[in-house]
This record gives structure tokens, C-alpha cells and sequence, in this order.
């Protein structure tokens, strides 16, 4: 019992990264922006917050410049997309190519330098309980952000009116921009808060999972980001599991070879790939059930002549 | 305040402009960069642009560069401008050098005038068929086709990883991840060098991708296909056809690209193969304006910046992600400009009340 | 105003006139080249190997001229790379990862008066050398401490690739462990890929909490030290020094040190005394050195290391001597009898005793 506590703890932490960055995107999409940046938004936020951490001496500060470098990196994408309607596939893998050459120049000196270790949650009593004590009590601050975030886009995405705003300006934008509100506008806000949250994502690894920085620490989990926000059908709780199973997926995958249990590692890598095609399959193959797929205008650029 | 007028025809003039203004651009912020980098910036932009020209070995490394490049960009764009996706060349890439690979390996050590072009239409078989997966279930499930390709790139690269650990690995390399070498390699053009015929055959790609563009009836199905999707099924298009035809025409180019590099500067499967072609070919689309004539120039301008990063590497010892800041800002440049062809931009003193709702239907447009 | 751009463009051929004189000059004084898989900052592997650049710039001094390529990937860049060096004058290139091998044996073949050097190879050339590091050596003596300091009787071991040299170092440090400790087990998880620091966290804590108490690792980030360091558990650096990381619970590294190799290749050249081999060098000739041993680590288990380690360096000892079995009960060695080089550079299954499966 105490192994698959402590299996579902680093499941937990293999995964807020992706809970995050994934979060993010799903609020871009929403209101219509595809941004294939995320991975270069997400290895700026960790040497952003990794320098400004160690600057400052404040994981605070860390995390709000993480978070700056994210959302600078996301309105450079919206000044290209939304501003100058640059096609926004090109533009994403420009953001990314840009982003790892960037962070990699910058973090130049940062190579082999040492970060403090990131605060842990501790409740006297309740955090020592048995399994979920550690489980529910002991995590880092960031995890509780994750799932507070997760709650809360869910909350405003369905409940609120700015939710509704939102979802509005992806799914017509020419009936947002008629009733008056500014499609632009909304997008930008949503990039940037995409590119905020993937800038957090990435601070989670350079501080608080290795905590280290190194050139391309974020390994790619930009491009499992996106893939979990298809997988979630753009559904905040859905992405939330997404990313719960994948960290699972991969921390089996480890314990099961510590185990001794065969398993060939590069293939079972290959399996959030493939999950994520079977599930864009399911949710886009019946049109009665085209409501949960993809925000109509996905992608699309908008300009209102006026 | 700058303000962006539709023009009523995307302007001529800015569509072969824009590209050199972008040019001009990066340049104006790569001698910033490098001033900040505390490099001469004059002497680093020489050798990025300037130096690899000045050699036969230079040269011909651009050819080398620029093959894939090429290649893999001439499909992209025919199905870019019919609005059709392909982001996963990069997989299509690794699935060409496996099957064409694995049909070397498989005959091994039999070689004759008939491998290399056996070679060369499995490597195509094998990028076409990594690329009718997305192009199956965007016809038959509407699945967006984008997300599949990218995720299947991921796939192929992995599966290349494993097959070469494993199933391909050379029986004498003591157990090292690679395969043998080929039995067989692409003739060399220019001797002394390792410029290959791939890059003629990428010149003719390119020529063919051109009068099917321009002669062709096809070409003009897909332009209208991307530029007017209703019309196009109007006119009578199959959009499915052309999802097809787009999808197996830029796997299969992607897969032949994939091939040549493994058969020709690399002469074996390697799990470092899959260098990252396919995405930058997806830059060299767009900076080529989806034409072929601007893709094999777009081509050789980005192998430029490539081997001109090392060559600044070498003798200046500027770091290696000089280059990818560099690639990055250039496309930027080229996103931005690009408004230039359909906008025109307007300085306006202050902001005009706004007059209610605008009068006539707001335009859309495609990205 | 006008001017402005002309200046820049005199510059600009100055510039490149310095330059150019910059290269007629370097033809008189040998150039040294060096080619990294990694960036110089990975602590690790192409660090160590931009150490030993160091080292010769200061044995040698203004003898010589240095320079180097980072971050060059194992595929079809490679070759061009190496070309490039050798084209502009190097006279000796040190090609530093595995992949490189058979880029490196093209080049040489087209520029038969450079000379070249591939780190982990097993293909020569007249003007091609090979050399490696025994780090099995290094592994047996942390294997030795590891097992008389574990208190769960369980070794955690990171490891990349399933290649010869990582699955040696395996059954080396295995083998080593239990022979002070039979009990002990040595749990491996593969993390397939060199560098991931996330991923290798990930696997440490994963060997954690299966009871792991030691940590070893075969692959390049700092990022399992520093997890050990936060779990309060020991753990082993890899290639660099890496008590920066975990200063209370380093308990040493096996540092690839190959300064000296590098100097002696130098000065070879410089005398003209320059030749093909294949070099294995270890603790004896100082390329496997270990970081100073942590206060953690009790006297009579220095003391043992400290033996093992010396006696190594004089021939008495070997880290693989029988009585070995294979994994699946086939014998390897008998009593008394070494592994041959050739043995252990193309291992690939683990000894017996060991759990789990080399993954194919």
C-alpha cells in the first residue's frame, strides 16, 4: 500500500507539468487559437523562473517570472496570429524553434547551478496519515495550484459569462465580433494566460521536479501538452485524467522495470501518441457528438473589416 | 494609430517583396544579437552567410543540407495551399529511411544496379503510407489531420528508435544501435564531396511540383480547394480526392527524402536520423510562398543559415542555439511581413467614432 | 549619416582580413579540434571532455590552437561537422560520442594527413585512433561501498541504453556489491535517453520507493543526485564531480578524467610521435579517478575501497574474475579466469543473480 501511494504521488508530479502547460492551451483553443509553441513557452518559463530564482532567492518570484516569460513569449504569438493573422501552425513552430534557442543562450550560465528545494506542504497530524496523508496533505504548492487551476477554467469556462465570451469567440467569430465584443482582444487574453500556465508548467520541472536547469529539460512534454488537450476533447477535467494517466503511464512504466517486469520502455513510449489518435478518432467520427470535438474556429484568423 | 485595410487583391509587388524585407530584418536583429552576444556582429553575420559560399566544400555541404529540405517542402506546399495540413513530414521522413532501409538490410549483403531505385520506391512507399493514416481518418472520421500527423511523427521516430536497438540492429557492431552500413550509396555529383544526385532529383520534384501547379489541371483544383472550399464543391472537386492526392504526394516526397539521407551522407539507420527536416521544411513552405521556384531558393537560404551557424560555431565559437534564435526570428519576420500581401496598413491620427455596426458582411479569412 | 553603412562594411572586410590572417598564422601552429554530442554545460559526458580541451589549452599553452563544436547530433550533420574541422586546419580532432564513428572514418578517409580520435569506437584507421575509459573499474569500487552501506539491501541504478558499456557497468557494480553483501539487489530501471532530468528524477524516486537506498547512474544529469539529496539517501555522481548537488549525501563519483590521455595524445603529435591504437586506459593510468569520498562513508569501507581501487591499478585485481555465470545459468568464467576486452566491449546480458532482462 505504500508503494502505490508512493506510485500515485510521483504519478502526481510527473504529470502537474502537463496539468498545467495542457490547461493553458486548452483555454488558447478554446477561444479559437491553436499555438504549437507550447514546448518553446515552457523550457522560457524554466529558465525564466530558474534565474529569477536564484536572483532573488524567492520561489515567488521564480514562479511570477516563469510565468511572465511564458505570457511575453504567448503575446509575441499573438502579435504574429491575431495582429498580423500570420498562419498560426508556422507561428507555433517558430515560437518552439525560437523558444529552445533562446532559453538555451540564456542559460548558459546556469548550467550546473543549484536551486533550493521547493517548500513541501506540511499539516502536522493530518499530512502524516497513512498513505493519504502524504498523498492529499504532502504534496508541493504547485500541485494544489494544478488542480485549483483545472477547477476554475472548468468553472469560468461553463459558468460564467467570460466563459461564455469565450467560447463564443471560438466557436463563431463572427457572431462575437456582431454581437461586439472583440475577438482579438479575447484571444490575446487566452493566449497569454496559455502561455502564463505553460511558463509554470516549465518552472515545475527547473524547479521543484529536478530542481536544475539544462538546455531542453522540458524533453518534448510541450508536444504532450497539446496532445492531451485533443485527448481531453477540451474539456478541462478530461485533460486533468489525461495527464493523470500519462504520468501514470510513465512512472509504471519505471516501477515495473524496478519490479523486474519486461517491458520495452520505446515502445510503451509510443502509447500517449497512439492514445491520442484513437481518441481524436471517437470523439470526431460520430457528428452527433461534434459539440465535444474541436472549437469551430480552430486555427482560423479572424479580421473584421470596419 | 496603424491600422489594416483588406486590399481588394493580395498585392504582387508585396508577395515577392516581403520575403527580402524579412530577410533584411533578421539580419537588422541578428547584429543586435550578436552585439549583445558580445561577438562582432559584422564578422559573425559574414561567416554565417558569406564564408560556406566561398568553398566547393561549402557548397556543396549546402546542397547536401538542402535536399531534404527541398524535397519534403515541394509536397508540403501543394497540400498547404489546398488547406490540408501535413505537420508530420518529420515522421513520414523516419518511415521512408526504415522501409527503404529495411529493404537494403533485408537483401543484404545482394546489391546491384536494381537496390538503390528498389530503395528509393520503398522509402516512397513507406512515407506515403505513414501519411494515408492521417489522410484516412481526416476523409473517413473528419479527424483533424493536423494532430494526427504531428502525433504519428512522434510514433515513427520512436519506432525507428526501437527497430534500431533492436529488430535492424548491425549483427557485427557489437550491440551498438545501428544498423550496417548499406551495401549501396547515392552517387556522388561532384567527386570529392558529398553533393548527391538526391539534390537533381529535388530540382526535378520541384520542376514537376511547378507544371502541376501552374499546366495542370489538379494544381488548380487545389488551390480552389484552398482558397474557396465551397466552390470547390460546387465546381464538382472531390475534397476527398484531394486530401489523398495531397497527403500520399507530400509522405511519399518526405519518405524518398528520408531515404536519400540515410542512403546517401549517412549510409546507415541511425536513431539521430530524423534530424528535424520535416519541421523545418514546413518554414521552408511558407518562406518559399508555397511555390516550388521559391522553395528551392528558401531551401538553400535555410541550409545557409545552418551550415553558416557551424562554420560561426567553429571559428568564433558562438553557441550552437545562435542558429534556432536565428531560424526563429527570420520566420517571424516572414510571418509578420506577410500581412503586407493582403492588408495595406494605414496610419490613423485618432480613432474614428465608431459608426455602429460595420455595413457590409465582415470578411473572413483563411489562414 | 551616410557613411554609416560603408564603415560597417569596412569593418566588416577588416574584419575578415584579421580573420584570414588569423588562419595563415594558425597553419604554423597545430590546431586541436574537439567535437561534443552535448552542450558544454551538461555536467556530464562532454563536460568532462571540455575539461581535458582545457587542460591541454594549459599544458601547452601558445604550442597549440583549440577549438570545438557543441551540441552536434549523432546523425547526418555529423559528418560534415568533422569535415569541416578537418578541412579548415585542424590537425588532430577528438570526435567524443559513439555516434560519430562512422562520420569519422569517412572524413579521415578523405583527409589522410589529419588525424583523428573517436571516443568509444571499435573501428580504426591509419589516422583514426580509438579510446575509451574503463569505468567498470570505477563501477566495481562504488559497487563495493554500495553494498556494505546499504541498509534495505537494495541498490538503485538508472541506466540509459541497453549498449555494452552501460550493461558492464551493471554486472561490474553487481558483482562487486555482492561480493561484500550477498544479500544485496541491484534494481535497474532504463530511462532510454542520455539526458532527461525530469525522467531521470522520476526513475530515481521510482527506485526509491522500492526500496532502493543507494543510487547509482549511467546516465548524464545531476538531476538523481539531487532527488537522493532531498530523499536523504546516498547516491553516486556520473562522469563530473557532482558534490555541489548533494554535499551531504555525494558519496563520491567516478569522474572521467581524460586529461591525461588528452595530453599524452598532444604531445605526441607534436613530437611527431603520433599513432593509430586503440587505447583502454583506467585507474591505473588515472582516466578513471573517483571524487573525494564522502565523511558519510565509514573508515573501514574507505578502506576497502581504497584497496580494491589500488589493486586494481596494479594488475591484482579485476572486476570481472570467475567464478561468473550468465544470467541464464550458462558459465562465462571459471574460477580464476579474467574477462577478455573483447568479452566485456560487446556484453550484452547480465550476470547471474541479477534480476529483470537486458531490454533488446
Amino acid at each position: 500500500m505504500e508503494l502505490l501511494a508512493n506510485i500515485l504521488i510521483s504519478a502526481m508530479i510527473a504529470a502537474t507539468p502537463l496539468v498545467l502547460a495542457a490547461t493553458g492551451e486548452l483555454v488558447a483553443e478554446r477561444s479559437g487559437v491553436l499555438n504549437l509553441g507550447v514546448e518553446g513557452m515552457m523550457i522560457i518559463g524554466a529558465i525564466a523562473g530558474f534565474a529569477a530564482l536564484l536572483a532573488s532567492g524567492s520561489v515567488l518570484v521564480g514562479l511570477l517570472a516563469a510565468m511572465l516569460g511564458g505570457a511575453l513569449m504567448a503575446f509575441l504569438f499573438g502579435v504574429l496570429t491575431l495582429t498580423f493573422r500570420a498562419n498560426q501552425v508556422a507561428s507555433g513552430l517558430a515560437l518552439t524553434m525560437f523558444g529552445l534557442g533562446l532559453s538555451a543562450l540564456w542559460g548558459q550560465g546556469y548550467s550546473g547551478r543549484s536551486a533550493p528545494p521547493f517548500p513541501r506542504l506540511s499539516i502536522p497530524g493530518l499530512s502524516d496519515l497513512p498513505i493519504l496523508g502524504r498523498l492529499v496533505f504532502g504534496q508541493d504548492g504547485l500541485v494544489y495550484l494544478s488542480l485549483a487551476l483545472v477547477a476554475a477554467v472548468a468553472y469560468v469556462l461553463a459558468r460564467t459569462r467570460a466563459g461564455l465570451v469565450l467560447r463564443a469567440v471560438g466557436e463563431n467569430h463572427h457572431a462575437a465580433h456582431a454581437i461586439g465584443y472583440s475577438v482579438v482582444g479575447v484571444r490575446y487574453l487566452a493566449v497569454m494566460f496559455g502561455g502564463a500556465m505553460a511558463g509554470l508548467g516549465g518552472a515545475y520541472l527547473s524547479l521543484v521536479q529536478t530542481p536544475l536547469w539544462v538546455e531542453r529539460m522540458t524533453a518534448g512534454r510541450g508536444w504532450i501538452a497539446l496532445a492531451l488537450v485533443v485527448f481531453a476533447a477540451w474539456r478541462p477535467w478530461r485533460a486533468l485524467l489525461g495527464a493523470y494517466l500519462f504520468g501514470l503511464i510513465t512512472i509504471l512504466q519505471l516501477h515495473s522495470q524496478a519490479l523486474g517486469l519486461e517491458v520495452d520502455a520505446q515502445l510503451l513510449s509510443m502509447v500517449p501518441y497512439l492514445a491520442t489518435i484513437v481518441v481524436l478518432v471517437l470523439i470526431s467520427r460520430d457528428s452527433a457528438r461534434a459539440r465535444l470535438a474541436a472549437p469551430a474556429c480552430l486555427g482560423k484568423s479572424f479580421h473584421a473589416s470596419s | 494609430m496603424l491600422k489594416l485595410e483588406p486590399r481588394r487583391e493580395p498585392s504582387a509587388l508585396m508577395f515577392y517583396v516581403t520575403p527580402f524585407l524579412a530577410i533584411a530584418l533578421t539580419l537588422a536583429a541578428g547584429l543586435l544579437l550578436f552585439r549583445i552576444l558580445g561577438k562582432p556582429p559584422v564578422a559573425a553575420m559574414q561567416l554565417i552567410f558569406i564564408e560556406p559560399l566561398r568553398s566547393l566544400r561549402g557548397v556543396s555541404e549546402l546542397l547536401v543540407k538542402a535536399t531534404p529540405l527541398i524535397l519534403i517542402a515541394c509536397g508540403l506546399a501543394l497540400g498547404f495551399r489546398a488547406n490540408v495540413w501535413n505537420i508530420g513530414a518529420e515522421g513520414q521522413f523516419a518511415a521512408g529511411a526504415l522501409s527503404g532501409g529495411a529493404v537494403a538490410l533485408a537483401v543484404y549483403p545482394a546489391t546491384g544496379w536494381w537496390l538503390l531505385p528498389l530503395m528509393s520506391l520503398a522509402g516512397i512507399a513507406g512515407g506515403a503510407a505513414w501519411a494515408a493514416i492521417p489522410a484516412l481518418l481526416r476523409t473517413r472520421y473528419n479527424t483533424s489531420e493536423i494532430l494526427v500527423s504531428l502525433m504519428l511523427a512522434y510514433v515513427a521516430v520512436l519506432l525507428l528508435g526501437s527497430l534500431v536497438h533492436g529488430a535492424l540492429r548491425d549483427p557485427d557492431g557489437m550491440n551498438f544501435p545501428e544498423s550496417r552500413l548499406f551495401q549501396t550509396a547515392l552517387p556522388v555529383m561532384i567527386p570529392g564531396t558529398r553533393a548527391h544526385v538526391g539534390f537533381l532529383v529535388a530540382l526535378a520534384v520541384a520542376g514537376a511540383a511547378w507544371l502541376l501547379l501552374e499546366r495542370h489541371m489538379a494544381g488548380f483544383q487545389i488551390k480552389v480547394l484552398g482558397q474557396a472550399p465551397r466552390a470547390a464543391r460546387f465546381g464538382g472537386f472531390s475534397e476527398k480526392r484531394l486530401i489523398w492526392a495531397c497527403f500520399l504526394v507530400s509522405g511519399g516526397a518526405a519518405g524518398l527524402a528520408g531515404l536519400f539521407e540515410a542512403a546517401g551522407p549517412v549510409g546507415q539507420l541511425v536513431p539521430a536520423l530524423p534530424a528535424g527536416y520535416g519541421f523545418t521544411a514546413i518554414i521552408v513552405a511558407f518562406l518559399g510562398r508555397l511555390h516550388p521556384a521559391g522553395i528551392v531558393l528558401a531551401g538553400l537560404l535555410m541550409a545557409l543559415t545552418y551550415i553558416g551557424g557551424e562554420t560561426a560555431q567553429i571559428s568564433m565559437s558562438l553557441p550552437s542555439a545562435t542558429t534556432s534564435v536565428f531560424q526563429g526570428m527570420f520566420l517571424f519576420f516572414l510571418l509578420a511581413t506577410d500581412v503586407l500581401v493582403a492588408y495595406r496598413p494605414r496610419w490613423i491620427a485618432t480613432r474614428p467614432a465608431r459608426a455602429g455596426r460595420p455595413l457590409q458582411p465582415p470578411a473572413k479569412v483563411e489562414a | 549619416m551616410k557613411s554609416r553603412p560603408f564603415s560597417k562594411i569596412a569593418a566588416g572586410l577588416a574584419a575578415s582580413l584579421v580573420l584570414a590572417a588569423g588562419t595563415a598564422l594558425a597553419q604554423t601552429k597545430p590546431k586541436v579540434s574537439f567535437v561534443y554530442v552535448g552542450p558544454v554545460g551538461d555536467m556530464g559526458w562532454s563536460y568532462q571532455h571540455h575539461q581535458g580541451l582545457e587542460a591541454i589549452k594549459k599544458e601547452f599553452g601558445d604550442r597549440i590552437e583549440t577549438n570545438f563544436v557543441e551540441n552536434v547530433p549523432e546523425g547526418p550533420d555529423a559528418e560534415r561537422v568533422i569535415d569541416q574541422l578537418a578541412a579548415t586546419g585542424s590537425s588532430l580532432v577528438f570526435t567524443t560520442s559513439f555516434g560519430f564513428m562512422n562520420p569519422t572514418l569517412k572524413v579521415a578517409a578523405r583527409h589522410p594527413k589529419v588525424k583523428f580520435e573517436h571516443a568509444t569506437g571499435f573501428k580504426q584507421a591509419p589516422n583514426v585512433a580509438t579510446y575509451n575509459a574503463r569505468f567498470y573499474e570505477g563501477r566495481h569500487v562504488i559497487g563495493l561501498i554500495a553494498g556494505k552501506m546499504t541498509k534495505t539491501n537494495t541498490i538503485g541504478y538508472i541506466a540509459s541504453f541497453p549498449i555494452p558499456e552501460v550493461v558492464m557497468g551493471i554486472n561490474a557494480a553487481y558483482l562487486a556489491a555482492r561480493s561484500v553483501n550477498p544479500a544485496v539487489k541491484l534494481k535497474v530501471v532504463w530511462v532510454s535517453t542520455w539526458f532527461d532530468p525530469g525522467k531521470e528524477a522520476a526513475a530515481a524516486k521510482a527506485l526509491v520507493d522500492q526500496g532502493a537506498d543507494i543510487l547509482m547512474q549511467h546516465t548524464d544529469s545531476p538531476a538523481p543526485v539531487k532527488y537522493a539529496a532531498e530523499k536523504g539517501i546516498f547516491a553516486f555522481g556520473q562522469a563530473s564531480d557532482m558534490t555541489q548537488f548533494a554535499p551531504e549525501k555525494h558519496l563520491t563519483a567516478i569522474i572521467d578524467n581524460w586529461n591525461p590521455y588528452y595530453i599524452a595524445r598532444v604531445k605526441a603529435l607534436l613530437d611527431g610521435t603520433w599513432k593509430s591504437g586503440d587505447t583502454w586506459d583506467g585507474i591505473k593510468e588515472g582516466t578513471v579517478v573517483f571524487a573525494p569520498w564522502s565523511k558519510a562513508i565509514p573508515a573501514d569501507v574507505v578502506k576497502l575501497a581504497e584497496t580494491a581501487r589500488d589493486e586494481i591499478a596494479a594488475g591484482t585485481r579485476h572486476p570481472f574474475t570467475g567464478p561468473v555465470n550468465k544470467q541464464d545459468g550458462t558459465p562465462w568464467l571459471k574460477a580464476g579466469e579474467k574477462a577478455t576486452d573483447k568479452d566485456l566491449s560487446s556484453m550484452n546480458f547480465y550476470v547471474a543473480g541479477m534480476e529483470g532482462s537486458v531490454p533488446k
